[in-house]
C-alpha cells in the first residue's frame, strides 16, 4: 500500500509538472493556429490551383484530402530553430529575436548597516556580472566613509555569491552589526529585495546572497546555441572525440547495426519459412518466438555484458537478438500470408515444391520480409544506441554518454541529431529499396 | 479410355465439435474429351469441393477420379485450373505468368515463346505483355489466367467461377471467349458458376446440384454453346428454349434455397 501512495505522490508531480507547462503548449497550439490564419490568407493572394484535391468540398473526415501541407513542415522546422536560438541568444539570430538574457554588465547597490549602538551607515555594492565562461577581476574601489565601506563583488551570469559586506568594515557581524536595508527597502532572511540587475538576500547568517537575473535564455550548459553545435560538429568532424573520429564512431555503430541485423535476418528468415511450412516446426519454435518477442532487446544487455563483455561480440549478439524475433515473424507470417489459389494454381501448373517455393512462395513472402526488416533496422539502430550508452568503446551512444558526464550539452545534442538523422535515413534507404525490390506489394 | 472418369464420390469430413459434413455423396460422371460442362447449384452444395477433388486438391473419401485411364491422385499439369481472382502471380509479369508452365517443366524460351506469344494474341493482350499484373484491369487479369492455363496444354479445364469478380459487360464479353477458347482448343472444361445464365451459355452439358448431401439434382443437355460460338450472346440469349430453361433451372434452385432455410429455421 505504500506502493500506492508512492505511486500517487509521483502521479502528483507530474501532474504538477504538467500544469506549469499547459501554457506554453497553449501558446504553442495558439501560434501554429495563427499560422494557419496567415498562411491562408497568402494563399488565398496566390493563383489557385485547380487540381482534383482542391476542388473537393468534402475535406473534414476525407482521409485522401488531407495531405501534409509542404508550408507547415518547413515552418515548423524552422521554428523549431528559431526558437533554440532565440532562448539561446545565437548569433545567427538578430539580437531583437532574443528571448531576454541573463544580466551582464556593472551595477550596483546600496546596503544599510546598523551597528549595536542602533548608528546607521550605508555602503554602496558594486557589482560586475560578466557572462560564464570569462575571468574578470574586481577592480580597486575606494572605500568611502562611514564604518561600513564600500565593496566590489563578481558574478558570473546564472550564477549567485554570497557578499561579506563586513569583511572590510570597521564594525563586524562580529560585533554585532547587522544589515537592516537594500536600496534603502528594509531587508530580512528569507524575503529578497529586487535590484536593478537581479535580485539580494539575506541569509540566515546574515551575509548579502547576490543573485542576477537570469533571463529568459538557457544556460549553455543546459542548451547551447545552433552555432556552437554546428562548429562542434565540425571540430568533432576533423578532430574526432575520444581518440575517434566522428566518422569511426558513426561507423562502428553502424558496422554493429548492420552486421546483427545481417545475422540476424540470415537467422530468422530460414527459421520464419520453417515454421510457416511446417507444423513441426512451427510448435518447436512457437514458444520460444512469442516468448523472446516481448523482451525487450534493451533487457538483455545485462546479460549480454555478462557472456559477451562490451566488446564488439557482445553488441553484435544482442544485436542479432534483436534483429532475429521480428524477421522470424516477418518470414513467418510471409509465408502464412500466401495465397491457397496461388500454390494451387502453381501445382496445376506443374510446379514441383521447389519450385513452387522459389517461385511463389518466396516472392509472395517479400514485402513482409521487408516491412519486418524496416522494423528490425529501427529496432536495432535504438537498441545500439541505448547498449554503447551502457558500455562500449567507440560508438554514437558512447559518443553522447561520454560528453554528457563531462556536460559538454553540444555534443549531446550534436550525437542526438546525428543519431536521429541516421536512422531517418535508414529508414528511407529501407522504403526506396522496397520500392524497388517488391514494386507489388500490397498489390496482390 | 480418354476423357474423364468421377465414380462414386463421396467426401465426408469430420467437424472439432463431433458431427460430420457430408460434402458429397455418390456424385459419378464421365466426361468426354472435349465436352464444356457447367455445374451450378446453390451455395454449399459442393461445388467447390468437387472441382478440387477433381484438380487433385482434396481426396475423396469414397470414390475416385480417373484422368485417361489412370487415378488422380493430386494436381497434375494435364488438369488445369481457373481461379476466380489473386491467382495470378504479381511480381511476374504478363508473360512471364502465362509462360509458367511451360518454365517449370524446364523448356527453353525458344521452345515456348511462339505459343505464349499466340495465346497472348488470342486474349488480346499482346500489347501488355511486358506489364505487372497489378497494372491490369480485373478482366485483363482474368484473361491473362486463362492464357496461363492454356500455354500449360492441360486436358481438362477447370473453372472456379472464373467470371464471378467481373462486371456485367466484361463478362458477356469473357463468355464470348471461354466460348471461342473452347472450340479452337478442343479442351474439355469443366466450369462452376453462380449464374444461371452463365451455366446456360457455357454449357453443352449442365449439372444442377442439390446440397446436404452435395448431389447430382439434374443433367441438361443444351444446344447454347454451340449456338454461341462466334456469334452474339445476347442473340442466344433471346433464344425461346433459352428463357424457359432458365426459368425452370432458377425455381429449382430457388426451391433447394427456400428449403435449406426452412430446415435452419426449423432447428
Amino acid at each position: 500500500m505504500e506502493l500506492f501512495s508512492d505511486l500517487a505522490g509521483e502521479l502528483g508531480n507530474i501532474l504538477a509538472t504538467l500544469a506549469a507547462a499547459v501554457p506554453f503548449i497553449l501558446g504553442y497550439v495558439l501560434l501554429i493556429l495563427l499560422l494557419l490564419v496567415v498562411w491562408k490568407a497568402v494563399k488565398r493572394g496566390l493563383t489557385p490551383r485547380r487540381d482534383f484535391g482542391s476542388l473537393k468540398t468534402v475535406t473534414f473526415g476525407d482521409e485522401s484530402a488531407v495531405n501534409s501541407n509542404f508550408a507547415a513542415s518547413v515552418i515548423s522546422v524552422v521554428l523549431i530553430f528559431v526558437l533554440w536560438g532565440a532562448f539561446t541568444g545565437s548569433k545567427l539570430l538578430p539580437g531583437f529575436m532574443h528571448a531576454p538574457g541573463a544580466y551582464t554588465g556593472e551595477s550596483s547597490f546600496t546596503y544599510t548597516a546598523m551597528a549595536e549602538d542602533g548608528s546607521t551607515d550605508d555602503a554602496t555594492v558594486s557589482v560586475i556580472i560578466h557572462a560564464v565562461g570569462e575571468d574578470v577581476d574586481a577592480p580597486e574601489m575606494p572605500l568611502g566613509d562611514g564604518f561600513a565601506k564600500d565593496d566590489t563583488m563578481v558574478v558570473a551570469a546564472y550564477r549567485s555569491e554570497l557578499m561579506r559586506w563586513d569583511d572590510n568594515d570597521e564594525i563586524t557581524r562580529d560585533d554585532g552589526a547587522m544589515i537592516t536595508a537594500v536600496n534603502g527597502t528594509p531587508i530580512e532572511a528569507g524575503s529578497p529585495v529586487a535590484v536593478d540587475f537581479g535580485e539580494v538576500s539575506l541569509t540566515g547568517r546574515g551575509t548579502l546572497n547576490v543573485t542576477p537575473a537570469t533571463g529568459w535564455q538557457m544556460e549553455p550548459i543546459w542548451l547551447p546555441p545552433p552555432e556552437d553545435v554546428w562548429s562542434r560538429l565540425m571540430e568533432i568532424s576533423t578532430e574526432g572525440f575520444r581518440n575517434s573520429t566522428l566518422g569511426e564512431h558513426l561507423g562502428y555503430s553502424l558496422f554493429r547495426v548492420i552486421v546483427g541485423f545481417v545475422i540476424g535476418a540470415m537467422v530468422g528468415i530460414p527459421l520464419g519459412y520453417a515454421m510457416g511450412l511446417s507444423d513441426w516446426f512451427r510448435g518447436w519454435f512457437d514458444p520460444i518466438v512469442e516468448f523472446m518477442r516481448p523482451v525487450p532487446p534493451l533487457a538483455l544487455i545485462p546479460l549480454v555484458i555478462i557472456w559477451a563483455g562490451i566488446g564488439e561480440e557482445g553488441k553484435i549478439i544482442l544485436l542479432f537478438l534483436a534483429a532475429l524475433w521480428i524477421m522470424a515473424i516477418g518470414a513467418r507470417s510471409g509465408v502464412s500470408g500466401v495465397r491457397i489459389s496461388k500454390v494451387h494454381a502453381a501445382y496445376s501448373l506443374g510446379a514441383s515444391k521447389w519450385q513452387i517455393m522459389r517461385h511463389v512462395i518466396i516472392p509472395n513472402s517479400l514485402p513482409e520480409i521487408f516491412t519486418a526488416a524496416r522494423v528490425a533496422m529501427g529496432v536495432c539502430w535504438g537498441t545500439v544506441v541505448a547498449a554503447e550508452l551502457v558500455a562500449a568503446e567507440k560508438g554514437a551512444g558512447m559518443m553522447i554518454m561520454t560528453a554528457s558526464k563531462f556536460q559538454n550539452t553540444d555534443i549531446v545534442i550534436m550525437g542526438i541529431i546525428l543519431i536521429g538523422v541516421i536512422g531517418f535515413g535508414i529508414d528511407m534507404l529501407m522504403r526506396q529499396a522496397e520500392k524497388w525490390l517488391v514494386p507489388w506489394k500490397g498489390k496482390g | 479410355m480418354s476423357g474423364l472418369h468421377i465414380e462414386n464420390i463421396s467426401m465426408r469430413f469430420d467437424l472439432p465439435n463431433g458431427s460430420s459434413v457430408q460434402a458429397l455423396k455418390d456424385v459419378s460422371l464421365e466426361l468426354k474429351q472435349g465436352e464444356l460442362m457447367s455445374v451450378l447449384g446453390p451455395s454449399g452444395c459442393g461445388k467447390t469441393t468437387l472441382l478440387n477433388i477433381l484438380a487433385g486438391f482434396l481426396a475423396p473419401t469414397e470414390g475416385q477420379t480417373r484422368m485417361n485411364g489412370h487415378v488422380v491422385t493430386g494436381p497434375d499439369a494435364e488438369r488445369g485450373m481457373v481461379f476466380q481472382q489473386g491467382a495470378l502471380f504479381e511480381w511476374m509479369s504478363v508473360r512471364e505468368n502465362v509462360s509458367f508452365g511451360p518454365r517449370m517443366a524446364g523448356q527453353k524460351p525458344s521452345q515456348y515463346m511462339d505459343n505464349v506469344d499466340h495465346l497472348l494474341d488470342v486474349v488480346g493482350l499482346q500489347e501488355f505483355k511486358e506489364k505487372a499484373i497489378y497494372e491490369l484491369s480485373g478482366g485483363m487479369q482474368q484473361r491473362v489466367a486463362l492464357a496461363r492455363c492454356l500455354a500449360n496444354d492441360p486436358d481438362v479445364i477447370l473453372m472456379d467461377e472464373p467470371l464471378g469478380a467481373l462486371d456485367a459487360l466484361t463478362r458477356e464479353k469473357m463468355q464470348g471467349l471461354v466460348l471461342k477458347l473452347w472450340k479452337e482448343t478442343g479442351k474439355t472444361i469443366i466450369l462452376i458458376t453462380h449464374s444461371v445464365e452463365e451455366a446456360l451459355l457455357l454449357g453443352e452439358r449442365l449439372i444442377v446440384m442439390a446440397p446436404r448431401p452435395g448431389r447430382i439434382h439434374k443433367e441438361y443437355r443444351l444446344p447454347f454453346a454451340d449456338l454461341g460460338v462466334g456469334a452474339d450472346l445476347r442473340e442466344v440469349k433471346k433464344h425461346p428454349e433459352f428463357g424457359e430453361r432458365r426459368e425452370e433451372i432458377l425455381s429449382m434452385i430457388w426451391d433447394m434455397e427456400e428449403e435449406i432455410m426452412g430446415r435452419q429455421e426449423a432447428s
